[in-house]
């Protein structure tokens, strides 16, 4: 009756190497949304963070979003050709190494502890580690960037040791600070602004996530390898 | 320069706005009715994309150190120039020390104000619009405050005398006595009330996930907008909108103009502040060439939600863009008749 959500137009290649089915769906005029089935793997985010990578360089194309287990491409609507957009994105998606990542390894020093860590003795009640066990576990594992959003350089971040998992507060601190590094049930992540939040803070990094009048604003890109180091003694 | 006299509720520096970069989590800010700031600028002879000032509710006085050509569109505010009045959509001259009131919308929320030259904020990340969320770009990342004192670029003084000295200014046709493609009757519409404003939809990527019910619900009924929305989204009230399949989506890309539904059923139009990542399902997105009018519709005002087809989102945008090039052929037209004058 309507217009069918379902970009119909659009073939995948049948040959036997292809392992991933994404569907494709328009998301209005000027958008299209490439989803993958579940699980999220990070096969597959590789595969979406290397096609976004190479989709900025396409004729028409103004956004390219990598989410979770999917990627949206944001096109002119008038000039583009959403049909043949689409087409382009599935080859490509299918074209890509999951196993060759393009991102950056960044080190993110962290002040564990005291005033800029106030939960750190909460996340060690609650998984019956040391804080200096819970610094151990945090700093050992390597994180990827999923994908930003909430907020200017805020990454999502995926690698947290589980055993560190805590629920987040029960009261939502009014004013998290800026560079805070908090988790948040089975997630880890740094505050790049001073803002409401309810994650349990473990310390916080000098390093600016996000700062707008770099060329480069977001310390953090999809794609990009994380390991937080425990930050040098004060001045 | 331009002196605030009186910001007003909720004044601020925007260009059309910032692009891509919503993968770092940066959203696009901007004028919300982009085509009013379009016009506006063209009609002071800048370039579509300088920045202006958004004037939400007001009441907002204006004040002008030099002479300028200035030009306002969006919602009609009943501006006053030194007490004459002066109508929207127009663009006329003023002199330095003359002041600008608009008082409050007539109808309709925003207008926009463009300046020959835009006003001339360092540009951050490519783009003079404030980002109200993150704290940047603008007049230091804020809405306008009184006693603000903002810069005016000089560039283009010559061109906007082109288009002309004479006092009473000129107008153009606004765009909201414009259809720009076919605006079908939305059900329900003829017993509504005339405040209604239609807004052509095209179904979202989860559309068929909402019942039967919902999705008839989504067109027939009207959708308040309610006083909880801002820059960020509108977020409406109606019958609460059910899906027959609750799995719950994976962090995923929202734009403006899209139309989520979080559990509670109650949907959110997001509009230019809007974050750039979302999990609700999105049960529609707003056509791009109606984004203007969502902008224009007011508080407890409601949205009537159309059903299109690709092709008509597109003969509309189409349509704008002919209304835009109509409107730069009569510029041309009146700069080439004011340099034959002796």
């Amino acid at each position: 009756m309507f217009f069918s959500p379902q970009v119909d137009a659009i073939d995948t290649p049948t040959q036997a190497a292809v392992l991933i089915q994404p569907a494709l769906m328009p998301l209005g005029d000027n958008a299209l949304v490439c989803t993958f089935a579940p699980p999220a793997t990070l096969a597959t985010q590789t595969r979406i963070w290397s096609v976004a990578h190479a989709a900025r360089a396409w004729p028409q194309v103004i956004e390219v979003v990598p989410g979770m287990n999917n990627l949206t491409l944001v096109f002119d609507p008038l000039l583009a050709d959403a049909a043949a957009l689409g087409a382009q994105l599935t080859a490509a998606l299918q074209d890509a190494d999951e196993n060759q990542s393009n991102g950056n390894i960044v080190e993110i020093p962290v002040h564990y502890g005291g005033e800029d860590g106030p939960d750190l003795e909460v996340v060690a009640r609650h998984t019956g580690l040391s804080t200096e066990e819970v610094i151990a576990r945090h700093t050992a594992a390597d994180y990827v960037v999923f994908f930003l959003g909430f907020q200017p350089g805020f990454a999502y971040l995926g690698g947290l040791d589980s055993s560190l998992a805590t629920p987040r507060r029960a009261e939502p601190r009014l004013a998290v600070p800026v560079g805070s590094v908090g988790i948040g049930g089975e997630q880890t992540g740094i505050y790049p602004a001073e803002s409401p939040g309810g994650w349990q803070l473990l310390g916080r990094t000098p390093l600016k996530l996000f700062d707008p009048s770099r060329a480069a604003p977001s310390l953090l890109a999809p794609g990009d390898r994380v390991r937080f180091t425990v930050a040098g003694g004060r001045a | 320069m331009i002196d605030v006299i009186r910001a007003g509720t909720l004044t601020s520096i925007q260009d059309l706005g910032r692009t891509g970069l919503r993968h770092l989590g940066i959203c696009q800010s901007g004028a919300l009715d982009t085509l009013a700031l379009g016009v506006a600028n063209r009609l002071v002879g800048n370039p579509s994309h300088a920045a202006g000032i958004e004037i939400t509710i007001g009441p907002t006085v204006l004040r002008f150190t030099r002479n300028a050509r200035i030009a306002i569109t969006g919602a009609d505010f009943a501006a006053t120039l030194d007490d004459v009045p002066v109508h929207a959509w127009w663009s006329l001259p003023v002199l330095a020390g003359q002041q600008l009131t608009l008082r409050a919308p007539r109808h309709g929320m925003r207008a926009y104000l463009a300046i020959a030259g835009g006003i001339d904020v360092i540009p951050m990340l490519g783009s003079r619009s404030t980002d109200l969320q993150a704290g940047f770009g603008g007049l230091g990342g804020r809405a306008l405050r009184d006693g603000d004192r903002l810069p005016v670029s000089g560039a283009l003084q010559g061109r906007d005398l082109a288009l002309g000295p004479d006092t009473a200014g000129f107008g153009v046709k606004s765009p909201a006595l414009c259809e720009f493609g076919h605006v079908p009757v939305a059900p329900g519409a003829a017993v509504a009330s005339g405040h209604d404003t239609v807004i052509r939809v095209l179904p979202g990527p989860e559309y068929a996930s909402f019942s039967p019910a919902a999705q008839a619900a989504l067109w027939a009924n009207p959708w308040r907008i309610t006083p909880n929305s801002n820059r960020m989204g509108y977020r409406l009230a109606g019958p609460a909108l059910e899906r027959t399949e609750a799995q719950d989506l994976l962090s995923h890309a929202v734009l403006p103009g899209t139309i989520q539904v979080p559990p509670n059923g109650q949907p959110i139009v997001l509009m230019g502040d809007a974050q750039t990542a979302g999990g609700y399902p999105k049960i529609g997105a707003v056509i791009s060439a109606d984004l203007w009018r969502l902008a224009q519709a007011r508080l407890n005002a409601n949205l009537r939600f159309v059903p299109v087809e690709l092709k008509d989102a597109r003969q509309a945008l189409i349509e704008i863009g002919q209304y835009l090039q109509q409107l730069d052929l009569a510029l041309q037209m009146r700069r080439e008749r004011l340099a034959r004058r002796p």
